[in-house]
């Protein structure tokens, strides 16, 4: 459309092609390279093998991907719930308080996460609450740090949502527990799972918070990633974060493949 | 006995109170003591609220220090450089992606996009794969030239952690910039074409001028994001490149000096909650909804 020459068009997308290319491109063939070196002492791998996957689940590695899980759907599936108590809340609120409870909530995204970390290391180390070394204080950390991108994603949807569904359903005769249960819900069900990914995803690739807070009980991958390339054992670090990168876009298409009310409603 | 007026009183004292507005208690209770009662402890660490009285001394102390200074620097060199590279890169790619489609553009497009989901440190553990003192391209060109040292270590300087931020923030500014060219008319472009208008015209006058309010916005989240980076530059983990986050945690977990930690950590917050300020302003001002933002 913009360029019509052939020359130009073909200069257009060679750009494109350099700039992914090296950007893009490279990296993830790099790490994925690296991930099946067998041995590497000159530009490129010599020969190639499975061996570091192999170590990654059967070692700690295994028990971290784990961790990483669980903490990730945890702290994911109260982040949900929580934001979208909040959301559905606010809509009872007149409009000034709301705004202000809007930004309350989105802060947490604004902080920098080893802030984060740093204030619940600080704060919970102490009476009256001492959870400093636990499980919890590392869900606790990704919950704070994920909540505001799922709030912001449960309140989107239901700016998005047609107002006529509920007010039908209470010109019927729902109650308002009835109506959030099988009209609100349901609508909203495609903005929940897109919430919960995003914030899956942000929970397994979390450091900053997480570096500060953890227990030796309690590794994410992440962090048990760190500790072996700061031991200078790249590849075995490379074969893990193919891993985490993997396992998260798995979880990802899991989710976007279940089938929502409001999708075959409209179709 | 049948006096109205008890109940006149009553139904007044009853109206303020509207009881479903309690509902967000229960969220806000949570919020409070998970997030903004660390925040306060944190900030009064940094004043020494352990066991003498308030003061600024701590700031004065760790402001005056060149570490702190060079972090700061460091910091805002970073995430500025950073932010301006995203969105040239993010300009171009996405104008290219646009304007100039071809088969499994959209394809491309998706594929960047799966970046926000990866880890941000799987880019600098590639990088050291290639840009890393034996990496791809030192190993070739030492091979190549036969230099007995790897040539180029700009991977361990701040423009190391530069490239690696530009590849994982760009598609946050993809994201709003694709959005904002799919609402340009494409009969726009073809009449101002066959009107005899060149493509650096069509861009300067008709299509960067639609995409200003997609650059602010992703650019201003671009700043926030790099200043509260801290993944990329621990996993590249160069000597000298030393930012607000990462000086938090080598203070609070290397040295166990939680106090001087809070201080940074106020300022780096004070930071970020300024630039916050900017990206809601710019999202309030041009409807960051539609231009794709959460």
């Amino acid at each position: 459309m913009l360029v019509w020459s052939r020359t130009g068009r073909a200069g257009a997308w060679g750009v494109l092609a350099l700039l992914f290319g090296v950007v893009y491109g490279v990296p993830l063939v790099m790490i994925a390279l690296a991930s099946i070196a067998g041995q590497w002492n000159g530009a490129l791998p010599s020969h190639l093998s499975l061996g570091h996957y192999a170590e990654a689940l059967d070692g700690d590695s295994a028990a971290q991907l784990r961790v990483s899980i669980v903490t990730g759907a945890v702290a994911s599936a109260v982040a949900m719930f929580l934001g979208s108590w909040a959301a559905l809340a606010l809509r009872n609120l007149r409009p000034a308080p709301r705004r202000l409870f809007d930004m309350v909530f989105f802060l947490p995204s604004a902080v920098p996460s080893v802030s984060v970390g740093l204030g619940l290391l600080v704060a919970f180390s102490r009476q009256p609450l001492l959870l400093n070394g636990t499980t919890l204080i590392v869900i606790i950390a990704h919950f704070v740090l994920i909540s505001a991108f799922t709030y912001g994603n449960v309140s989107a949807g239901l700016s998005r949502l047609p107002p006529e569904f509920e007010l039908v359903a209470a010109s019927l005769g729902a109650r308002p527990g009835y109506r959030l249960r099988r009209v609100t819900l349901p609508l909203l069900t495609p903005y929940l799972i897109a919430a919960f990914s995003l914030s899956f995803a942000m929970s397994m690739g979390e450091v900053g918070a997480t570096i500060m807070v953890y227990p030796p009980g309690w590794v994410t991958l992440p962090v048990g990633i760190f500790a072996l390339t700061d031991r200078g054992e790249v590849f075995a670090g490379a074969a893990l974060t193919m891993l985490l990168a993997i396992t998260t876009l798995i979880v990802l298409l899991g989710l976007s493949r279940i089938p929502t009310k409001a999708v075959t409603r409209q179709g | 006995m049948h006096s109205p007026a008890p109940k006149a009183a009553s139904a007044t004292l009853a109206r303020p109170v509207d009881l479903t507005t309690l509902w967000i208690a229960p969220p806000l209770l949570v919020l409070g003591g998970l997030f903004f009662y660390p925040l306060v402890l944190i900030l009064g660490q940094s004043l020494g609220s352990d066991g003498s009285a308030l003061s600024l001394r701590f700031y004065a102390q760790v402001l005056a220090t060149p570490l702190f200074q060079g972090a700061l620097l460091h910091t805002i060199v970073i995430a500025v450089a950073s932010s301006v590279g995203c969105l040239t890169l993010g300009f171009v790619m996405a104008l290219v992606l646009s304007f100039v489609p071809f088969p499994g553009a959209r394809g491309i497009a998706r594929l960047i996009d799966t970046f926000i989901a990866l880890p941000t440190f799987l880019v600098a553990l590639a990088f050291t794969f290639i840009y890393g003192s034996a990496g791809l391209l030192n190993m070739s060109l030492m091979a190549t030239f036969h230099l007995p040292l790897p040539p180029i270590d700009f991977l361990y300087s701040p423009w190391g952690v530069i490239l690696a931020e530009i590849t994982v923030y760009t598609p946050f500014v993809m994201r709003p910039l694709l959005a904002s060219f799919s609402l340009i008319e494409p009969a726009q472009i073809e009449v101002a074409s066959s009107l005899g208008a060149g493509p650096w015209r069509i861009i300067r006058q008709i299509i960067l001028p639609a995409a200003i309010p997609a650059l602010l916005a992703g650019g201003s989240l671009c700043l926030l994001l790099t200043v509260n980076e801290f993944g990329i530059v621990l996993f590249i983990g160069a000597k000298g490149v030393i930012t607000l986050p990462l000086l938090v945690y080598d203070k609070a977990i290397q040295e166990f000096d939680y106090t001087t930690a809070c201080v940074i950590a106020m300022v780096n917050i004070a930071l970020s909650l300024s630039l916050y300020s900017l990206y809601r302003l710019v999202v309030a001002r041009f409807g960051g909804r539609n231009a794709g933002l959460v």
